[in-house]
């Protein structure tokens, strides 16, 4: 199978299953993710796509198979560390600090780089005021980019549902991440949400060359901003290349129409 | 007039010492979602040790409160590691037994140490009564409030502004989300029960002091569960809010009822005040109010 982008592989997902009592949710899945690739994970309901993002985020531990990012060995660590080392993502459900304005998520966003102490952080002035000042402008820049700076004093709780896509986005944004995780960023959004959403993951990977795995429902914006796909089906991956190999591939039209599928 | 200003205020010291135990239960109930039966327990614990080095082991003061911040901060941590942490994912009453079990092993572990009889804690405080504005203050209840007043500015400081409180804040409010900014939310939990711990450890200097040390101290534990309930579970102002109105609420009761029934007012307003604040306002006045969609 072709692969369309030659850049080094970043994130090496090796044979990776996870099974939930009796039922196989992921089922000895290897990936390469090449680095600066917008890549989306498809497939039917029930194909274990969430349970992949979760392992690859730590929420699951898979039981067998590695998770590999530049090297480093993610599958043991915990969800902190992942986050650490450069993963970030959004959730199918959103997840906010519903009670917080939405630059307080966006701070939150910037924990893992902040240093201050307690101590250090009581003194108004010196290094604690600069660098708070330094991710204070880290996230201005982030409000600007995704054009929420009408609502950056509201909190996450109060706002329609398409915007607070965008702001857990923001979220996962201001870790600076290598790779971002999008679990279905468009859904539930209406028409113009879902083109916005688009131009915000297409921008991102082409401003900062962030690494994008996403899973989406909507088939019309996965071929137009994938450069690679991979189906799976009942825990199993069925196919992966570009949007158009992926199109024409005999199982992807019967996993998703049925046996007997002209197309 | 002045009889009333008297009960209110020496009410409103005593209320603010309730709001130092409060802010424990708060806090953990706050971040790991634990109903923590086992608070005034762990202030009597407090207490206890406070006694046993100042009394038993004869250490000067300077020296015992550093041994004894330090041993309720690891209390609470080895009860979060060894306990609590095991139960999570486990149904509420299970939580709660298990709580309530605390709070016995605690009050029986207390008394084979230490011995059940009653303990003074000495603190160097005059006895004599300042006059001002013609209200007597007590210098011990005084001590109480400017030692829980000081404690709680430095914790809603810490709360609000410092990286660490600001996790704690954000694990409260989305546990999934925390964990996928980086927060270490085991290590948040552990915090609570650290920062639980050190406040009871006050608390039981302070209560100690007050009224004694052996195993019935834990029962100002149960005067917590009206101050949260109108406070809020989840707010840590309304822990003192609710501290302080308790302790002003009994004193004056006390002083203007006691004397026609004989004694018990302390005992029964706070509860029926819990009661009534159930009924009309059962998330408290600075709770979260949990709207559910069905």
């Amino acid at each position: 199978m072709a692969v369309v982008t030659s850049g080094p592989t970043q994130l090496e997902i090796r044979g990776v299953s996870k099974s939930f009592g009796g039922v196989q949710a992921v089922s000895r899945v290897s990936v390469d993710v090449q680095k600066g690739q917008i890549l989306s994970i498809i497939g039917p309901n029930g194909a274990g796509k969430t349970t992949l993002l979760n392992c690859i985020s730590s929420v699951f531990h898979p039981e067998t198979g590695t998770i590999v990012l530049e090297g480093q060995d993610l599958t043991r660590l915990s969800p902190a560390r992942v986050a650490g080392r450069g993963i970030a993502r959004t959730f199918q459900n959103i997840a906010l600090f519903r009670g917080m304005t939405v630059v307080d998520n966006l701070m939150l966003g910037r924990h893992i780089h902040m240093k201050n102490g307690v101590l250090r952080s009581m003194l108004y002035w010196g290094p604690g005021r600069r660098e708070e000042v330094e991710h204070r402008r880290v996230v201005e820049d982030i409000i600007d980019f995704l054009e929420i700076e009408a609502i950056r004093k509201r909190p996450v709780g109060s706002l329609p549902y398409g915007l607070q896509k965008r702001v857990e986005l923001g979220r996962a944004l201001a870790l600076h991440p290598k790779v971002l995780l999008l679990d279905e960023p468009m859904g539930g959004t209406n028409h113009e949400e879902k083109e916005d959403m688009a131009r915000f993951i297409l921008d991102v990977n082409d401003e900062w060359g962030t690494t994008i795995i996403l899973i989406e429902h909507d088939m019309g914006v996965v071929m137009d901003i994938s450069q690679h796909v991979v189906v799976l089906d009942l825990g199993e991956k069925i196919a992966e290349g570009t949007p158009a190999e992926v199109k024409a591939h005999p199982q992807v039209i019967k996993a998703y129409l049925g046996t007997k599928a002209t197309v | 007039m002045a009889f009333f200003f008297d009960l209110f205020v020496n009410g409103l010291m005593i209320g603010s010492m309730y709001a130092l135990v409060a802010l424990g239960f708060v806090l953990i109930y706050k971040a790991t979602s634990v109903v923590n039966f086992a608070q005034g327990d762990l202030v009597m614990f407090g207490g206890y040790i406070a006694a046993a080095l100042v009394v038993l082991y004869k250490l000067p003061l300077a020296v015992a409160l550093p041994v004894l911040l330090g041993s309720m901060i690891a209390l609470g941590f080895i009860v979060e590691r060894g306990v609590l942490r095991p139960m999570v994912g486990q149904n509420v009453i299970s939580v709660v037994m298990v709580t309530i079990g605390l709070s016995q092993v605690f009050q029986g572990s207390a008394a084979m140490l230490w011995g059940a009889q009653t303990k003074n804690i000495p603190l160097p405080i005059p006895l004599e009564p300042y006059v001002i504005w013609e209200i007597y203050i007590s210098p011990v209840n005084l001590v109480a409030a400017l030692v829980s007043g000081v404690f709680l500015v430095a914790f809603v400081w810490f709360f609000r502004k410092s990286r660490m409180g600001i996790a704690m804040r954000a694990t409260a409010n989305d546990q999934q989300a925390a964990m996928a900014v980086g927060i270490n939310v085991r290590f948040i939990f552990a915090l609570s029960w650290a920062i639980a711990g050190l406040a009871a450890a006050l608390g039981g200097v302070l209560w100690g002091n007050l009224i004694g040390v052996d195993t019935q101290l834990a029962l100002v534990g149960l005067k917590v569960f009206p101050a949260v309930i109108l406070g809020g579970l989840d707010s840590v102002p309304g822990a003192v809010v609710g501290g302080l109105i308790i302790g002003a609420v009994e004193s004056v009761a006390a002083g203007y009822v006691d004397p026609y029934v004989g004694g018990g007012t302390k005992d029964f307003l706070p509860y029926v005040l819990m009661i009534l604040a159930l009924m009309v306002r059962p998330y408290g006045f600075f709770g979260r109010e949990i709207i559910e969609r069905v």
